[in-house]
């Protein structure tokens, strides 16, 4: 079923077609996610990259085509045991009034738990560890509606990262951070990655910080793969305006060695 | 680490334990006190012996003919209301959500004055499974009307159809009663929210659904609180947000159901007690529905003992206590609170 995928591919989608009622919105995407990677979706609004993270996540059903997961149909997996397996971190994300961090974080362990069945250890441990790596263990107490920003999207990611799913979906994870905080973020990621052989998917907006810290770029126009592929190898002034409809230049980037775009 | 292990979340349960045992214990002595006082304080001793010793005399059969019955309606009312609007507000992720949304007072109405109107008045406690049965049936046409069509549930969708099944079911009501004196004077209690005359059979009736209701929301707390985080998170979260909401409804439908067949519809203790709750423990409905539950029934009976014995009447409407109670506090909350929500 498989066959025709890359061996490293994580998850992928093999001929997907996703609509909203009648409204086709993405058709025939073929796409791999590399294994172990962070991954980023780029492309202008309305270019239908929330539309597919969503797909990936299940949160909407492809109209025809599958998704699969280490070369296996995800639509066979129940809501709990795709739990297990990825963390999604929605857009704007919304905690009822007076919840605390430590309340939200708990929720990660929903999909581990059965009807009746108490908070274990392992519970806890994973918790405890999901905070440690975004740094909100002195948040443990405050209300998420206390905090700023930046301080509360890092719960809901140690709230995914309570779910200890080896796959993690990010959608638009840095929009309303300030620079300081989208940065740390996408440490925290790259960070992820690397060291907990996570595989990431985020859509974002910076081009920039994009071919910085993600392996691998996926730019989409129109609900179609316009490149993918290493940053390098994917940036150039022909597939930015052709995505973006912008003119610009590719630097490579001083510092870090990555391309950078400049709009001109 | 070391400190890490015991845990930044292990945190506070055993204080909310110890709050909820002395909330408890406050309510015990509410209801004693219920009990005990009015127009003839009977002592503890005479109240046990009533209960267990049962002689006939005149006392026997005020406490467990009429004081008793009236407590234990409260208390069944008020804990029902609370944890119904707890699972209410959890569900539609609305902090000003009650069970009224769901159309249960105006249906429980309704189908207590067709009845009348058409049967006459004399229909006994039959009155109590009328307003059961009304109450289920119009949040169940309600639920479906909101979960109806591509979208499927909505809170939204939810809150619309039962504002448009309240009014018109009330509207339907209201002119019966303009036509029909007798049913009015018979029911006029009743609408206001009262635990006035109530008998122990009627309180029999409906205990045991309240009861399945109160021990089955129980377990749900943890399931609520990743309901109340939306439909697309709980649901990337393993959760099947149509299952555990439609299993929610099922549950208000029993608990407000049963309370306002049994004490009418009173209103606020469903929006009030719940967001009381969490200002003061928080959002973690393991501890919110206890919480409510008890903090329910304690309102009722004291807000019913203050009618009682400050307002003199014997059938001076729970209801309305509570309202006169519960309005400026209302207003305080929607001054203060929801500023956050914006």
């Amino acid at each position: 079923m498989a066959n025709d995928m890359q061996p490293s591919a994580k998850l992928a989608s093999k001929d997907v077609d996703i609509a909203y009622g009648h409204r086709l919105i993405v058709e025939n995407l073929n796409l791999a996610i590399p294994a172990r990677r962070f991954t980023a979706l780029l492309g202008p609004n309305g270019s239908g990259k929330s539309t597919i993270l969503r797909t990936f996540a299940a949160l909407l059903k492809p109209s025809t085509g599958s998704i699969l997961l280490d070369g296996r149909d995800v639509a066979r997996l129940s809501t709990r045991e795709m739990a297990r397996k990825f963390g999604v971190l929605l857009q704007g994300p919304v905690a009822p009034e007076g919840l605390t961090v430590s309340d939200l974080v708990r929720q990660g362990r929903y999909p581990h738990q059965s009807l009746f069945s108490r908070w274990s250890a392992e519970d806890q441990q994973a918790c405890d560890e999901a905070m440690v790596l975004t740094g909100t263990v002195d948040l443990a107490n405050r209300m998420l509606d206390t905090l700023s920003g930046g301080q509360r999207q890092r719960a809901w990611i140690a709230m995914t990262l309570a779910q200890q799913g080896d796959t993690l979906l990010l959608d638009e994870p840095t929009t309303y951070l300030d620079l300081e905080h989208q940065i740390e973020l996408m440490k925290l990621i790259t960070m992820l990655v690397a060291k907990r052989g996570k595989t990431a998917v985020a859509v974002l907006h910076d081009i920039n910080q994009a071919a910085r810290y993600a392996q691998h770029l996926v730019l989409l126009k129109a609900g179609k793969i316009s490149a993918a592929g290493a940053p390098l190898d994917v940036l150039s002034p022909d597939i930015i305006e052709d995505v973006f409809k912008v003119k610009s230049v590719v630097f490579q980037d001083p510092v870090t060695g990555t391309p950078m775009c400049i709009p001109l | 680490m070391s400190d890490l292990k015991a845990g930044p979340l292990a945190g506070t349960g055993a204080g909310r334990l110890l709050a909820l045992a002395c909330l408890a214990l406050l309510l015990s002595a509410a209801a004693l006190g219920a009990v005990a006082l009015g127009a003839a304080t009977m002592p503890p001793a005479k109240i046990l012996s009533a209960i267990f010793a049962f002689d006939g005399s005149r006392d026997h059969i005020l406490i467990t003919g009429i004081r008793l019955p009236r407590v234990l309606a409260a208390l069944l009312a008020g804990s029902a209301l609370a944890v119904a609007g707890a699972i209410m507000q959890a569900v539609s992720s609305n902090p000003l959500a009650s069970p009224d949304l769901l159309g249960i007072n105006s249906g429980a109405a309704f189908a207590v004055v067709s009845v009348m109107s058409a049967y006459g008045t004399g229909i006994g406690d039959l009155y109590v499974w009328l307003a059961f049965v009304g109450a289920a049936a119009a949040a169940g046409i309600v639920y479906a009307l909101g979960s109806l069509g591509a979208g499927g549930h909505s809170p939204l969708r939810l809150v619309l159809a039962g504002a448009i099944i309240t009014t018109f079911l009330t509207s339907v009501t209201t002119v019966v009663l303009i036509f029909d004196q007798g049913t009015l004077d018979a029911v006029r209690l009743w609408t206001a929210g009262s635990v006035t005359g109530r008998s122990m059979a009627q309180v029999k009736t409906v205990t045991p659904y309240i009861l399945v209701g109160l021990i089955t929301a129980l377990p749900f707390g943890r399931h609520l609180t990743t309901l109340s985080l939306g439909a697309d998170a709980s649901r990337a979260l393993g959760q099947s947000p149509v299952l555990w909401r439609g299993l929610s409804i099922a549950l208000v439908i029993l608990l407000a159901g049963g309370a306002v067949a049994l004490a009418g519809p009173i209103g606020f203790v469903g929006l009030l007690v719940p967001h009381l709750v969490r200002m003061c423990i928080g959002v973690d409905y393991r501890w919110v529905v206890p919480f409510s539950a008890v903090t329910g029934a304690l309102l009722v009976i004291v807000a019913d003992m203050v009618g009682r014995l400050v307002f003199g009447s014997q059938s001076f409407p729970v209801g309305v206590t509570i309202a006169l109670i519960g309005a400026p506090f209302f207003l305080y909350l929607a001054r203060t609170r929801l500023r956050g929500d914006a």
